[in-house]
């Protein structure tokens, strides 16, 4: 931690929530490069030898422990593309912390590209939280597009938070799962676009196999003149039960675009889709009012309890 | 207290103008609990929402603890000490019950003086206090909750809008404790609550009664009361309450 300077520092606590060295095995980058690592007994972290990333290896039975990987870029112009690999074994319960904070004061464009593909053994247990932050005032962009693949084998579950609320100017995020027998894949995604950002959110989800659950559901706010797209796609080709719903708030000149689409191969595959986009209601924003709020005010409790 | 001078008010609909409050003045005390009734339609809870600032009044004056209010915001006259309960409490997606009372209290107020606030509205705390205020509350639970919101406030002036609407006959019950609760506190509030109910408007001080856009009664409750029982608006607690 030492390497790292105030900014980097910063970003690092928007995203990840820290402010010192984490608990248990991390891998920290900055700027391109590596800059602190430390494993455990049970999880193991090598970085790549063909490409830039690192394969993450958890041993069977690892229970409540937990893994940090964030990025933190605060070099103008920096590009990159980083592959991570997690092969999760069987029985495990752990927690994975990832994310990327931009801050770009220059005028080149900043990008992080962080493709993630997860391998959960049988009956493990995987919360990941990804988050995602930019700041700066140059007039580069700040761009993440982030790809995630999980595969899931029998009776695993996995837990995805993903949350991008300010300052990332453009992103474009693909998850795609595949899910065997009893397997539970529950994502919570939020996001907030503001000024000119552009975020568009691509899910495909294969419900392959008996008893395989999925639950998808987004809520976002797009203020300014931002544009969202949302297209949540679950495949059913077993006995199994899928939900995705598309929840959002648009402001200004914000605008929205939600595809929920659900694809049923097999006569028990039980799918659901929700969508329902609208402006903040007049209501809202007059009840509290009379609890003593000004009207900005009110418009930033409302969204900030719907982003909770 | 509080004092409207000749409040008019009226809105265009289908590009009529039609007249809703005719020419209303009142003088409503420090201390009082003030029943409004009147038949649905004759004006109470525009004029309740005037005196709240959510309606801008077409004419006439608000005159509010000496202060002229009417010109003020709705956050002004919130921030002032006027408190409004809706009759259609407002459902907020994310929002906990407790966010929503932090909110109104104006503090970051503790889960147990929380918790207090919704006892008090006969709601088992610790079972509401991370609900978000959403569809998956009730009708009569929400209503709970909006009262809850004005306790939870340190008001001078409180407006219940037709707070029986949609609620049992349990939590009735339990609503006119809270009124009596609230006029025996030594804050020196005033209370004014719209309500079709003998039950309310029986421990009313003062009633008024509204129809047609102006004031025909405005009398200590004990005289007016006899008369009013029996009319056509008015409702007795044992028939079915709406």
């Amino acid at each position: 931690m030492a390497d790292l300077d105030a900014v980097q520092k910063r970003l690092l606590a928007e995203v990840a929530d820290l402010h010192d060295i984490p608990e248990g095995a991390y891998n920290l980058r900055a700027n391109g490069q590596s800059v602190g690592r430390s494993t455990t007994a049970n999880i193991d972290i090598q970085t790549k030898t063909e490409k830039s990333g690192i394969d993450i290896r958890v041993k069977s039975g690892t229970k409540n422990e937990s893994i940090h990987i964030p990025v933190v870029l605060s070099e103008s112009g920096l590009k990159e593309t980083v592959y991570n690999d997690f092969f999760i074994g069987e029985d495990c319960d752990v927690l994975i912390v990832a994310g990327c904070g931009i801050d770009n004061c220059g005028s080149q464009d900043s990008q992080h590209d962080g493709i993630h593909r997860f391998y959960v053994g049988k009956n493990s247990k995987i919360r990941y939280v990804e988050k995602h932050y930019g700041s700066g005032d140059g007039s580069g962009q700040r761009i993440l597009n982030p790809v995630t693949e999980v595969y899931m084998e029998e009776g695993s579950t996995v837990e995805m938070e993903m949350v991008q609320i300010k300052g990332v100017d453009s992103t474009n995020r693909t998850t795609i799962a595949e899910l065997k027998k009893d397997a539970k894949l529950v994502v919570r995604e939020r996001l907030m676009t503001h000024g000119k950002q552009q975020a568009y959110s691509i899910y495909k989800v294969e419900l392959n196999e008996d008893g395989s659950s999925a639950d998808v559901v987004s809520r976002s706010v797009a203020r300014d003149d931002s544009y969202q797209k949302f297209d949540a796609c679950i495949v059913g080709s077993a006995a199994c039960t899928g939900h995705t719903e598309c929840d959002s708030i648009i402001m200004d000149n914000g605008r929205i675009l939600a595809v929920p689409s659900l694809e049923a191969n097999h006569i028990d595959a039980a799918l659901v889709h929700e969508a329902a986009i609208g402006k903040i209601a007049g209501e809202q924003l007059i009840k509290l009012m009379t609890l003593g709020l000004t009207e900005s005010e009110a418009e930033e409790q409302i969204i900030n309890g719907f982003l909770k | 207290m509080l004092e409207l001078k000749n409040i008019e008010f009226s809105a265009v609909d289908d590009g009529n103008n039609i007249g809703i409050i005719k020419n209303i003045s009142l003088e409503l005390g420090d201390n009082k609990f003030i029943a409004i009734t009147g038949p649905n339609g004759g004006g109470k809870s525009s004029l309740a929402k005037i005196i709240a600032g959510i309606y801008k009044n077409t004419g006439g004056q608000i005159i509010f603890d000496g202060v002229d209010i009417t010109e003020k915001s709705i956050t002004d006259r919130a921030r002032m000490g006027i408190g409004f309960a809706f009759q259609q409490p407002v459902r907020f997606k994310g929002m906990t019950v407790i966010d929503l009372l932090r909110i109104a209290a104006g503090k970051n107020l503790s889960v147990s003086e929380a918790c207090e606030y919704l006892s008090e509205v006969g709601l088992c705390a610790k079972d509401y206090i991370d609900r978000e205020v959403n569809a998956s509350l009730s009708g009569g639970e929400l209503k709970r909750i909006e009262i809850a919101t004005i306790l939870a406030r340190d008001v001078k002036l409180a407006i219940f809008d037709e707070p029986e609407a949609g609620i049992d006959l349990w939590s009735f019950n339990n609503l006119i404790r809270i009124f009596e609760k609230m006029r025996d506190s030594d804050k020196n509030r005033t209370i004014i609550v719209i309500s079709h109910q003998e039950r309310i408007l029986n421990i009313a001080d003062e009633i008024v009664v509204i129809a047609d856009g102006n004031v025909v009664k405005h009398e200590e409750g004990a005289k007016i009361l006899p008369e009013l029982m029996g009319g056509d608006y008015m409702k007795n607690i044992c028939k079915k309450l709406d």
